[in-house]
């Protein structure tokens, strides 16, 4: 099998492998780090403050750099035009080769349409239910965020003078491969392919290999995959969590012992611990609502906010500020919240429990009864800005503040000291993410919560689980750059097989199957006869049918009709029927007493190196014979004699 | 090596009959019961399946390895809490997730109308139902489910109601589809039912509709809406006694979008107080209804009715035209039946029954013509409301049936939750146009079907590797002929299958070749070369069957073992054939010999 590596970053993963004659694509991340290099994009048009100046670089002039690049107050330089973002690497695999997709969860589909849309794919893409759901939510909320604000101009010429620019975008990683992002109809076509599956449901692929999703606690309809073939067992680890918040809880059972393991996506905050982070938030909510400031919390549509509703509604309610209203606004808001309380089959037991009563699973679905959690579409409708009280909490994406209308609520807010941001997806630096909005009052915190598995749950989990080979993104082999040398960041290598593997990378590992688990007709069984031929090896040779039809074996008896339409003729159904393979050594004496029987009376016996010459001169044959064989020169033109002579020796070895 | 196993069923109910479901099947020394229902046309020991068969041999837990519920309706679960708290089954119970969320409301519901009618309530208390329902664990549609490492589950859609599912049950290499009740249609809010080619060695199919091809359904709506409309008309009411979950959401999406469409003023009730805890459910579980109520469930709820309001007792005592849905579905206690007692002496009203009545229900006398009838002992009531059957089960008719079977290839069909005479028809169809056998127990009677027990080997990847990448042995339509051995070690399980070659090297012994080498003189003053050329075109042509294991080389001409040789012969006009071939491929060497000598001959 090989293993292929199109994903720069394992939090965005995007691997395949080739399998037998099959090739599966795991998961398709799409990378938004790139986004941040781009001026952020307003979404109401005529209220754009201008903090950022033109730039080109000093002692440089050409006309066609004009107009792509601006600096900020922080002396970071932006490019001015429709942000890009960092897809699958398209060189090491056509996809029009993939046969099925496999997503884990919403998080890493969303270069789907990439790789689907326009490059000749055939294949199906297997989900499960919530990760379509809300994974068509998430590609559609981004859609939306970046065509609100159209860029007339795509900016190209920086990319060629990446030399002449000041870091961070200087050492931005291959812009020419980023990509500008897909439409809607692109979106739609693309989630067409789609084949929603269940935990624990066997999908077969072209009858070759069987795959199998298994719940990995990170998110609604998260998984981790087991793909059997023949013996041989691979698990993929993709976005996983030990830690019990809303999700179903993860499957370990189904991952033990694998054959193979790929491991990715493990947290992006591994130094933060996500319950003392949500505790952190949780007190500086109320310490700023308390000042009579407001919060805002860039966010993703669905995941970790839905525990931020239940989190800090109760810790506002213990501490008095029970009337503090939330506002949701994301232009998939209300589908969001409606798809969560419809999935009860993939939530935590305590949550799933509570459907049979029935009550809605999660407690935002009552928070938006009371009017607590109330949810808008956009910044810029006005029942927002009607209903909008202050001090209130904000959730909004997209976490970037590139676009969506997060971007709207850091510069309208940004100006006050009482207010605060607070950052918990840890997928952008957030003073990087700040940088085109300086200088802010607004104070702003960081609070990553990634409940996706640390460095020593992953440890423990392989330890626990003692797959035979592991495969690791290089990165997680080094401990990241600014923790020193703590092994506490990094996957152990010991007990185990390990190979590591970056972007662009082609691992070859044999997975070494010897026996294929065919099963026979009653017929087929019926005529085996097993016969000892050596102490403890029973042995018989066979001569049938193996049906080889969709990939799956099967063995059966030769039929005649089965030869009927091949031919008739009466030696070529013997020569295919009829097999004989023998063994050991010539019995010479037995030979020899049987050859006077049938009144051969003059062989003439000649020892040499390797065993003997037998003359039939009457019968113009001559025979040699040695430890491995017996040769039989007939110059005598008669079929009898030889058949005769034939069965002589033949009586005289061992055969089966 | 056993040959043959057997699939041994006993309905203990449902054999020849609707009502109390609970079918008893043993595959690969597994005993599962399919669903555990109740008969509501019974008052006594009948209402339950015959446990007695079970409960005799010992301890029922021991005997039974799991439950499968397919589906909420009392027929089909009704003797669960039965089952488990009176009878002490604590073994596994699968159903779905929407199933196991309405089962109990379905249990306390039919427990209220047993405590109000009858001395032997008892074992229906709400905690037992509540016990009950712990003791089950939810399915989801395709997920499969191992229990007791040997036995695995997976369920499928069914329509019919929410959450209803077909289970593939599997052990060994032995496996079984039970439909429980099953569409084929999709209706206002469910979708249809679906399976795919999973094979099963037993297909158990219900068959309450077997001999019925059924209208469309846009004519029963019609014929519904129209009935009602000319009775609210007429000034009448209208009593729809109907379970409250299922059908009832159906027809409620129906009436309110009619009402709506018409501007009607007259009021529509749902009685039982279920209306908002119903729709709540199917709120909640909107992944299983249909396409179209999934895709529109954000923007607008098709259960938030517009024009439905909650029934009180006291309404049915109001003047005026009303539409009221009432449970239970068949009159055979509770409100619906108290409704129908009060309305049924006047013909100005009507009573729309929706949905099957088994026989022994008041809901049943009245479809069968019933004009005078004894709802409580040697009270009579004389029936005079017009009475109109409208069938909106959602089970699958004859058609459907036997697409189900098309779809999923089962190699045995048994039939069950039917009528007898509907079920000799239908197995008689499925005979004919399968060519496979079709059982149909009555309760009590056990069917034993012999099944072919698959055996397995490891065949070495290699082996399948040589015969695969070698054409001549082809047979077409993806078969291969194959020459290869079996080899067995003495305590493995494991039986080997390897070429030949392997096999005298894992057996550690001395193959011992037997070749044969003959000459024929043929008249060809040609050089070698052409002569060669020219054999090997014969050969080509004469055995076409071989002609990719056919090769020349320059010394000679080689098919399988068989080599061939040209030699300049003693007569410039002659030349000397060699052929040798191994013992294996005499029958093919002694050919070719045989046309080198024809060859000889004819010259």
């Amino acid at each position: 099998m090989k293993v292929y590596c199109l994903s720069e970053d394992p939090n965005k993963p995007c691997f395949v492998i080739k399998l037998k004659s099959v090739t599966i694509m795991l998961d398709c991340g799409l990378s938004a780090h790139s986004v941040l290099n781009f001026l952020p994009l307003y979404p109401i048009p005529d209220w754009k403050p201008n903090k950022a100046a033109a730039w080109i670089p000093k002692n440089f002039s050409d006309p066609q750099i004009e107009g792509e690049l601006n600096e900020c107050m922080t002396n970071q330089v932006l490019v001015n035009s429709a942000p890009e973002f960092m897809t699958p690497l398209t060189k090491l695999v056509d996809f029009a080769d993939i046969d099925v997709i496999l997503v884990s969860n919403y998080m890493t589909m969303l270069a789907l349409p990439f790789i689907t849309e326009n490059t000749g794919f055939k294949g199906v893409v297997y989900m499960t239910e919530p990760t379509l759901h809300i994974g068509k939510l998430f590609l559609e909320e981004l859609v939306d965020f970046v065509e609100q604000s159209p860029k007339p101009n795509v900016a190209k010429y920086w990319k060629e003078i990446l030399h002449l620019l000041p870091p961070p975008l200087c050492n931005s990683f291959k812009p020419h491969t980023w990509k500008q992002l897909y439409s809607l109809a692109q979106v739609n076509s693309s989630l067409t392919r789609v084949q929603m599956i269940s935990y624990d449901q066997k999908i077969e692929i072209t009858g070759a290999l069987t795959v199998t999703a298994v719940s990995s606690g990170y998110c609604l309809g998260s998984s981790n995959w087991v793909i059997y073939l023949e013996s041989k067992k691979l698990v993929y680890v993709s976005n996983t969590s030990t830690l019990t918040t809303h999700p179903r809880p993860m499957d370990q059972v189904n991952l033990k012992n694998a054959d193979l393991m790929l491991l990715s996506s493990l947290t992006q905050a591994p130094a933060a611990n996500p319950d003392s982070m949500l505790g952190e938030l949780c007190l500086s909510v109320a310490v700023t609502l308390r000042n009579n400031g407001s919060v805002l919390i860039p966010c993703y549509p669905s995941g970790v906010v839905y525990d931020l509703f239940e989190c800090l509604s109760s810790h506002l309610d213990s501490t008095a500020l029970g009337q503090i209203p939330m506002y949701f606004i994301s232009p998939v808001a209300h589908s969001s919240l409606e798809y969560s309380n419809i999935l009860a089959e993939w939530l935590s037991q305590s949550k799933q429990n509570k459907v049979y009563f029935p009550e809605e699973p999660f407690p935002h679905a009552q928070l938006v009864k009371s009017g607590r959690l109330k949810h808008f579409k956009h910044v810029y409708t006005d029942d927002l800005w009607n209903d909008l009280r202050q001090p209130c909490v904000v959730f909004c994406g997209h976490p970037s503040l590139r676009f969506g209308d997060v971007v709207h609520f850091v510069e309208y807010w940004g100006t006050n000291p009482q207010n605060t941001i607070i950052f918990t997806e840890p997928e952008f630096p957030y003073l990087e993410a700040l940088a085109p909005f300086q200088p802010l009052s607004m104070k702003a915190m960081h609070c990553p919560i990634d409940t996706s598995m640390n460095f020593t749950q992953a440890n423990k989990m392989i330890k626990d689980l003692k797959p035979a080979v592991l495969i690791l993104p290089e990165c997680y082999a080094i401990p990241p750059a600014g923790f020193g040398h703590k092994n506490e960041f990094v996957i152990d290598q010991v007990d185990r097989k390990v190979l590591t593997i970056k972007r662009g990378e082609v691992i070859s590992e044999k997975l070494d199957i010897k026996t294929v688990n065919v099963p026979f007709t009653t017929e087929m069984v019926v005529s085996v006869t097993l016969n000892e031929l050596q102490s403890g090896l029973k042995a018989s040779k066979f001569t049938a049918v193996l049906d080889t039809k969709d990939n799956k074996y099967k063995l059966d008896i030769l039929r005649d009709d089965l030869l009927a339409n091949k031919t008739t003729e009466p030696y070529l159904l013997e020569t295919l029927f009829k097999k004989t393979y023998e063994w050991g050594q010539l019995d010479i004496d037995r030979f020899l007493r049987a050859l006077t029987n049938e009144g051969v009376s003059d062989p003439k016996i000649e020892h040499n190196t390797h065993g003997y010459t037998i003359h039939l001169k009457s019968e113009d044959t001559l025979i040699q014979v040695d430890d491995k064989s017996t040769h039989i020169f007939c110059e005598k033109m008669d079929k009898n004699w030889r058949l005769k002579l034939r069965s002589i020796v033949m009586e005289c070895l061992n055969s089966f | 090596m056993n040959i043959s196993n057997r699939i041994i069923v006993t309905p203990l109910g449902a054999g020849q009959d609707v009502g109390r479901s609970c079918i008893l099947i043993t595959i690969g020394n597994r005993n599962i019961m399919l669903d555990c229902g109740m008969h509501m046309g019974y008052q006594d020991e009948r209402k339950f399946p015959d446990f007695s068969y079970i409960t005799s041999d010992g301890n029922i837990t021991d005997i039974i390895d799991c439950v499968i519920i397919s589906h909420f309706h009392l027929d089909h679960c009704g003797a669960l809490s039965y089952l488990t708290e009176h009878l002490g089954y604590h073994g596994p119970i699968y159903m779905t997730h929407p199933t196991k969320a309405i089962a109990p409301i379905l249990l306390e519901d039919m427990r209220k109308h047993l405590v109000e009618y009858e001395e032997e309530a008892k074992y229906f208390t709400s905690s037992a139902i509540r016990d009950c329902m712990k003791k089950v664990t939810a399915v989801n549609l395709h997920e499969v489910v191992t229990v007791k490492e040997d036995i695995e589950l997976k369920a499928y859609y069914a329509g019919h109601v929410l959450g209803a599912a077909m289970f593939y049950i599997k052990v060994g290499n032995d496996s079984v589809v039970y439909t429980g009740d099953f569409s084929m249609t999709p209706d206002r809010h469910l979708g249809a039912a679906w399976i795919d080619k999973c094979r099963p060695t037993l297909l158990i199919t219900e068959s309450t509709y077997a001999t019925t091809i059924r209208d469309s359904k846009r004519c029963r709506e019609r014929d519904f809406l129209k009935n009602v409309h000319e009775c609210i008309d007429r000034g009448g009411k209208v009593l729809i006694p109907i379970f409250a979950l299922g059908r009832a959401q159906e027809l409620c999406i129906l009436i309110d979008t009619y009402w709506d469409r018409m501007g009607l003023k007259v009021p529509v009730y749902f009685a039982a107080g279920l209306t908002e805890k119903a729709n709540s459910y199917y709120k909640m579980f909107i992944t299983w209804t249909n396409q179209k109520v999934r895709q529109t469930f954000v923007h607008r709820n098709m259960f938030d009715f517009k024009h439905i309001k909650p029934f009180d007792k006291t309404y049915m005592h109001n003047p005026g035209p009303m539409v009221v849905f009432a449970t239970p579905g068949m009159l055979h206690a509770g409100l619906s039946l108290n409704i129908f007692k009060k309305w049924a002496p006047d013909e100005k009203n009507m009573l729309i029954v929706p949905g099957y009545c088994v026989s022994g229900t008041v809901g049943n006398k009245v479809l069968s013509g019933s004009k005078k009838i004894e709802a409580e002992p040697n009270k009579f009531i004389d029936v005079k409301m017009s009475v109109e059957y409208l069938s909106f089960s959602a089970h699958a008719d004859g058609k459907g049936i036997i697409q189900l079977i098309k779809n999923c290839e089962p190699q045995n069909v048994l039939l069950v939750h039917g009528e007898e005479e509907k079920m000799k028809f239908l197995r008689a169809k499925i005979m004919q146009e399968f060519n496979i056998n079709c059982y149909m127990p009555a309760n009590g009677e056990t069917v034993e079907i012999e099944t072919a027990n698959i055996h397995t080997f490891n065949m070495s990847t290699k082996l399948v590797k040589e015969i695969l990448d070698d054409q001549s042995n082809n047979l077409g339509n993806g078969k291969r002929l194959v020459h290869g051995a079996f080899l067995l070690k003495n305590g493995s399980s494991n039986l080997n299958a390897m070429s030949v070659k392997d096999t005298f090297k894992e057996l550690d012994i001395q193959r011992h070749t037997l070749r044969f080498t003959c000459t024929v003189e043929i008249k060809e003053s040609s050089t070698i070369q052409k002569t060669k050329t020219k054999l090997y075109n014969m050969l080509e042509n004469n055995l076409p069957i071989f002609k990719n294991k056919l090769t020349m080389s320059d010394g000679s001409i080689s098919l399988a073992s068989i080599l061939v040789t040209v030699e300049d012969s003693m007569d410039n006009n002659k030349k000397k054939i060699v052929i040798s071939w191994a013992n294996e491929d005499e029958p093919l060497g002694n050919h070719v010999l045989e046309m080198l000598q024809n060859m000889s001959k004819s010259d």
